[in-house]
């Protein structure tokens, strides 16, 4: 192995660990925040990246159908919330806010996918579409259970993994597909070949997480978010909605996921069922962190993806187990090293 | 009380001549990965079937469809609960070689001839007591992996490095390539292995490329296939590249796209029927098949004429063991067998001549080699 291969592999490693780290911090988001395990974070991935080969091809992408379904599931809850309590006079603006906007989305993108626009408005549209999914998600599978146990939570999560791998292959056949590469450019420096597509992956990624900083530092909604993590009851006591910040914190979660998947698409064909190993390496980095630390966690996805490509080279048909045994040692360490607290439940 | 008794009467009457119309049918139980890894194969299978007749030989004929999701386990539930549940008389499938190999022991314990669509030649590898129930319509990995070291001799190769899936399919390939090649004259010199799922295939093509083999041979099924050639092409790799007929279908074309160029693959000759003279005894066949499949779902995909090819060995083998048995019985599992044994039939892949010590019967006349030119598959002469 020389210099060359070794900044090749780095490059690699790099960009995939990029992509990870998004996905490690939609994982420790929405942990902090709700404290669901989002094992279902890799099928977005996969949606992303379907939904936006499927809007290439200018049909209209099967997620579309999943939106407005759970738009109408949501509406329904609401109505029964709504009237079991009394409070007709809530009921349009709900309804609006529950179906109606998912619906107007779906609208909108079915209109504009046989339109053939560019490729950023495509992304766009995307990322839209996955964004609108993530509250959706949240408020049919798991606002009814928002105070059940983390282990209950992870066992909805489970199901929901299955019921939209299920659903993707339904909608989206069981063939992958490709996205067309942002740029096919590359330049050389010091004899090592560096694609503009790898580096646009890493800097978008960077760009997304301070976008994330900003918001998290600077913004009422994102202080609010911040608060719910720290301390759920004082969150509600000082007037933070928990059902509003688990919204919120599925939209930023489905956002990272979705974008993610846009970015994986010109690396690697994906299938319906290909989130699954996606996420589970963003798992490993989220672990890493904790699951609490977000520096950590994207620190943690970078180094999953750098062993990844390292050990593609040297030991191909141990890949993924080299991978998944990094777990291990660091599981080890963090169990000696923190001190174990019961969940107050 | 006696009007309760009539209709009680009346209701035995009726099961009685429904459960009669039942064992007179033929069942043929089929198990296929319609979901799952394998679902690119299974789901072309399971349209398949759609277009096969409901008799055979003057009998009615009900095909009974399951999903295994590419499960070793679920295939072997599927292939009891056929036999003990739904009496089948014979059973088709699996999608995939761990499922058909495990569904060997049910057709064996019970006596019920199977036909798999899967590849491996170890699902009937005839010194095993096991097969003497067990057929297959797919080629032999060996009569494939031979076409390719030929193809490759032929084109002046000395070197081959060889990138494959990491589970039986690719282990399958590359034991046979070996041998083909050390046959050939032509020397293995790096194994690499990936998964279906990889977001990349860099550290394995990096490393295939400083070993700089003549050509590469790529060992994987569907649009996978394609994301070792992307990386090649993209690391300007210059030598040939190769693929197994398992990525013979429209999806991978897609998603190679333009990168595909160049490739040289081995296929049934149903893939390019059109490109085949007309003295080629398969094109009739061939023809037949796709056109129908064509005109309900699409493209053609090789892997729904192993189903087809599995109907036309039952529709000869049916009516011979008519004349010997009724249906539903253990003597008619048997003479099914016995008249699977001695097909001689043409199918859309190739011309079956079974015996004794081959339960596939495909020869040359199976395979031809494909090259893909302008995004589309061309037929090497």
């Amino acid at each position: 192995m020389d210099l060359s291969i070794a900044a090749l592999l780095a490059q690699d490693g790099i960009t995939n660990g990029a992509i990870y780290a998004l996905l490690a911090l939609a994982l420790v988001l929405v942990f902090t925040v709700t404290r669901v395990v989002w094992i279902p974070a890799g099928e977005f991935v996969a949606w992303g990246t379907l939904t936006l080969a499927g809007l290439q091809t200018g049909a209209a992408p099967g997620t579309l159908k999943v939106l407005v379904g759970m738009a109408v599931i949501a509406g329904l809850m609401e109505a029964w919330g709504c009237l079991r309590r009394g409070q007709t006079g809530r009921l349009p603006r709900r309804l609006a806010a529950w179906t109606g906007v998912p619906v107007a989305v779906a609208a909108l993108v079915w209109w504009l996918a046989p339109m053939q626009l560019p490729l950023p408005v495509q992304v766009l549209l995307t990322l839209v579409t996955m964004t609108t999914l993530g509250p959706l998600l949240y408020r049919v599978a798991y606002q009814p259970l928002a105070e059940a146990s983390v282990l209950v939570l992870l066992i909805v999560s489970v199901a929901l993994h299955f019921t939209l791998v299920g659903l993707g292959l339904w909608f989206f056949g069981a063939e992958g597909s490709r996205t067309p590469a942002f740029s096919s450019t590359s330049f050389t420096i010091q004899g090592v070949n560096i694609s503009v597509q790898s580096l646009l992956v890493v800097a978008s990624s960077l760009a997304l997480i301070g976008a994330l900083a900003l918001f998290f530092g600077r913004t009422l909604y994102g202080k609010a978010l911040r608060a719910t993590a720290v301390n759920r009851a004082g969150a509600r006591l000082v007037g933070i909605s928990p059902d509003f910040a688990g919204a919120l914190t599925f939209a930023l979660a489905a956002l990272l996921c979705g974008f993610s998947g846009v970015l994986i698409g010109p690396i690697t064909t994906v299938y319906y069922d290909s989130g699954f190993l996606v996420g589970l390496k963003g798992f490993v980095g989220a672990i890493i962190g904790g699951l609490s630390s977000y520096p950590i966690a994207a620190a943690g996805a970078l180094l999953v993806g750098l062993i990844e490509s390292f050990s593609s080279f040297w030991a191909s048909a141990f890949k993924e187990v080299i991978v998944f045994t990094l777990i291990i040692p660091v599981l080890l360490w963090r169990s000696l090293t923190t001190t174990h607290h019961e969940e107050d439940e | 009380m006696k009007r309760v008794y009539i209709l009680r009467a009346l209701g035995a009457a009726l099961a009685f001549v429904l459960a009669g119309a039942a064992v007179a049918d033929i069942n043929i139980g089929v198990t296929l990965a319609t979901t799952g890894p394998a679902a690119s194969l299974g789901i072309p299978q399971k349209n398949t079937i759609e277009l096969l007749p409901t008799s055979i030989g003057g009998e009615k004929v009900n095909w009974i469809v399951l999903d295994d999701a590419s499960d070793t386990t679920k295939a072997l539930t599927n292939a009891r609960k056929l036999i003990s549940e739904d009496k089948v008389d014979v059973i088709v499938g699996s999608s995939t070689t761990p499922n058909s190999l495990a569904m060997r022991e049910a057709a064996v314990d019970s006596g019920t001839p199977m036909i798999s669509l899967a590849a491996s030649a170890a699902i009937i590898n005839p010194t095993d007591p096991k097969t003497r129930w067990i057929f297959k319509t797919p080629q032999n990995d060996a009569l494939m992996a031979d076409a390719v070291a030929v193809s490759m001799k032929a084109n002046g190769i000395k070197t081959l490095g060889y990138i494959g899936f990491a589970d039986a399919y690719g282990d399958g390939w590359l034991a046979e390539i070996k041998r083909s090649a050390q046959t050939a004259g032509i020397k293995v010199v790096a194994e690499e292995k990936y998964n279906r799922n990889d977001p990349s295939v860099t550290g394995q093509v990096l490393k295939l490329i400083s070993a700089n083999p003549d050509a590469v041979l790529i060992g994987a099924a569907g649009t996978p296939g394609a994301t070792p050639v992307k990386e090649l092409v993209a690391r300007n790799y210059k030598g040939k590249i190769y693929q197994t007929h398992g990525v013979a279908n429209p999806d991978f074309l897609r998603v190679v796209g333009k990168d595909g160029n160049g490739q040289i693959l081995p296929a049934g000759p149903m893939l390019v029927f059109e490109q085949l003279p007309d003295s080629n005894e398969v094109k009739k066949t061939a023809a037949e098949y796709v056109v129908k499949y064509e005109q309900k779902f699409g493209t053609r995909s090789t892997f729904g004429g192993h189903v087809y090819d599995a109907y036309i060995l039952l529709s000869k083998a049916i009516p011979e063991a008519l004349k010997k048995a009724r249906p539903g019985t253990k003597e008619f599992r048997a003479a099914l067998r016995d008249a699977l044994e001695n097909s001689n039939v043409t199918g859309t892949h190739g011309v079956f001549v079974m015996n004794a010590n081959d339960h596939n019967g495909l020869d040359n006349r199976a395979r031809v080699m494909v090259k893909v030119e302008n995004e589309k598959w061309v037929l090497v002469k």
